[in-house]
């Protein structure tokens, strides 16, 4: 679309131009040659200069937006789900993403009952359960708390759902198949301080998270997890929380599904056990090969995707030099290693990672690739520090029921066709 | 003379002594500057900013209900009663049999194909998490009655009684052939009930 424009831009100026040099011919004509340059130099200069060079630029604005013509970057509806105005998935525009930090306006959302509209005065994060000291804390006191400010991504445990589940591999873009993921610097209170203050008894091992959203939604965390490296995040990105995200506050549970980070965070109950909420109970449950029901696998595994090129798109000329970039992350650590095929897996080569490589962080891979304008297959295996290494879609699915989606993370291929586009494959 | 000599001495004494006080106040300050450092950050910090939390405020949010029964309020409901509020309330979203969506399947057998909802096929296609049923795979009846109580309706949760949590969860049960027609659940009838996902249960907490 906007290239006919710019087209369009470009003929106007060539007749401006024309325009301007038959003026000084004429001009010249007229004129002995001695007398041309002084003509020349009484001339604005501003004829061979776009607009934008030529008139003053626009006031700033109290908060900032993307350029006018970076618009049509934004979140999209996920398709594959059951859209209710309350229950709503967003994906990310990935694609868009050559960087580990996801705008805030851009980063994928999933709510199960809409996003309260909650007054930080009257918000309060209560602890009780098995605890010596009952407490609850303000949002102003916890200002107060020591705060750390990692660098993590976020992940749905649906993401991908779709490619685990689709017996076609359906063509759909790399934000409508895989837009459940982004990254994201996050400020916050680490949970020990807290649990330490309120006095967590011996008998203590889980944690019942909730949030104060209209359909109170709970997750068990084993306390081990929250002990170690789990955070309150008042913070995204040096800004607030956006209420999408869990303002005034959100449990961040470093490299665990996204649906544990619970949003909108207002009480932590100490417990001995599980409650099997709704979600641990259903939707957030992996159904085995063997029928077996899989609970409480929060880990996000070892991942990557080819962002550039990726599907829907096309490649601009039939042939020559592109360079291949992705996203990968571990639920588990640091990327390790990224490579890419571009014939269907046979060979693999390796790609450069751009730091900074933090764990169960997004990590940007690219590669150079002089593409020869024949059909190809390209794909990107990630291996993370512990040894993880992404599995094939086959091998994927060998594990889980046919209809068993979350925790989707296998290699992601795309076909590119002779003529350019790029298209969702399975290998 | 002496006095003099032991007046000048007494004033020479007491001069020293106020400059050693002031040199010893000074070295005490200095000693106090000088450890003045800060702590590093460890789970040792003395933060205590927090106020105590209320066992009456526990109590009006302490709404968790537990597999063991923890929690259960009193009350009771049956099918019969759940299936009348399911009509009014949930129906429009779970179908007329829990089944049709667009909201989550509340009966029958997870996955792709059931002879008992032979559009079974489409409905998926059209709703793919229909794929997945609380009958099939929820493992304790007391999550039914948490959830439902806590977020039923979508539209206005919070706004049933313990009763109808109950009825409801009666009704659901019921769907699901778990109870029969004429069953009453209540806070101890709910903790014989036995799901089938149960059995399948696999715990993965690494």
């Amino acid at each position: 679309m906007k290239r006919p424009l710019s087209a369009a831009n470009a003929s106007t100026k060539l007749s401006t131009r024309r325009g301007f040099l038959l003026k000084s011919m004429a001009v010249g004509a007229a004129l002995p040659i001695s007398a041309l340059a002084p003509t020349q130099a009484a001339h604005a200069i501003g004829e061979s200069f776009p607009d934008w060079m030529k008139t003053p630029g626009q006031a700033v604005n109290e908060y900032g937006s993307v350029a006018r013509y970076e618009k049509h970057i934004t979140r999209v509806k996920a398709q594959d789900t059951a859209q209710t105005q309350l229950f709503s998935v967003w994906h990310s525009p990935i694609q868009n993403q050559p960087s580990i930090i996801t705008p805030n306006g851009l980063h994928f959302t999933v709510s199960h009952n809409g996003v309260p509209n909650i007054d930080p005065e009257q918000h309060f994060l209560k602890i009780h359960g098995l605890v010596d000291k009952p407490i609850k804390i303000d949002m102003n006191t916890l200002q107060r708390y020591p705060m750390v400010s990692p660098i993590h991504f976020l992940e749905c445990a649906g993401n991908s759902a779709s490619n685990a589940v689709s017996l076609s591999a359906l063509d759909l873009s790399v934000q409508a198949l895989t837009g459940q993921v982004s990254g994201a610097q996050y400020t916050g209170v680490p949970l020990k301080y807290l649990l330490k203050e309120a006095g967590v008894k011996t008998a203590g091992k889980w944690v019942i998270a909730e949030g104060a959203d209209g359909g109170s939604h709970a997750r068990s965390i084993p306390l081990s997890k929250l002990l170690d490296d789990a955070f309150i995040a008042l913070y995204q990105n040096g800004e607030r929380l956006r209420p999408e995200q869990g303002y005034p506050m959100r449990l961040l549970i470093p490299g665990w599904e996204g649906n544990a980070n619970v949003k909108w965070l207002h009480r932590l109950e100490v417990t001995d056990k599980p409650a099997y909420t709704k979600d641990e109970s259903g939707l957030y449950s992996d159904i085995l090969a063997s029928g077996k029901i899989k609970r409480f696998s929060f880990h996000m595994d070892v991942k990557s995707v080819i962002t550039q090129p990726s599907g829907k798109m096309q490649l601009p000329a039939q042939k020559g030099f592109y360079e291949i970039s992705g996203l990968a992350w571990s639920g588990y650590g640091k990327i390790k290693q990224v490579e890419v095929s571009i014939d269907e897996g046979k060979n693999w080569s390796i790609a450069t990672l751009h730091g900074p490589v933090l764990s169960k962080s997004l990590t940007r891979f690219s590669i150079p690739w002089q593409w020869d304008g024949k059909e190809r297959v390209i794909l990107s295996r990630a291996t993370d520090e512990l040894g993880h290494v992404q599995p094939t879609r086959r091998q994927w699915r060998e594990q889980y029921a046919s209809y068993s989606f979350n925790h989707f993370n296998a290699i992601q291929a795309w076909a590119v066709n002779s003529q350019g586009t790029v298209e969702n494959y399975y290998v | 003379m002496c006095n003099a000599i032991e007046g000048e001495m007494h004033n020479f004494q007491s001069n020293l002594l106020k400059h050693l006080k002031a040199i010893s106040t000074a070295y005490v300050v200095l000693f106090i500057i000088g450890s003045v450092s800060l702590p590093a950050h460890s789970q040792d910090l003395d933060i205590n900013l927090a106020q105590p939390l209320l066992k009456s405020e526990i109590h009006d949010i302490d709404i968790t209900i537990f597999p063991d029964g923890k929690n259960l309020p009193v009350g009771q409901g049956s099918v019969i009663e759940g299936q009348l509020l399911y009509k009014n309330q949930c129906q429009m979203c779970h179908g007329e049999n829990g089944i049709e969506g667009p909201a989550a399947r509340l009966a029958g057998t997870d996955g792709w194909f059931s002879f008992s909802d032979p559009l079974r096929i489409l409905r998926i296609e059209k709703y793919p998490v229909l794929l997945i049923s609380v009958g099939s795979l929820w493992p304790y009846a007391t999550s039914i009655f948490d959830y439902i109580r806590r977020a039923m309706p979508h539209y206005a949760p919070k706004s049933l009684s313990d009763n109808d949590s109950y009825a409801l969860t009666a009704y659901i049960l019921n769907l699901n052939d778990i109870v029969n027609d004429t069953y009453i659940l209540d806070k101890d009838t709910i903790l014989t009930i036995e799901m089938p996902a149960q059995k399948r249960s696999e715990l993965d907490v690494q």
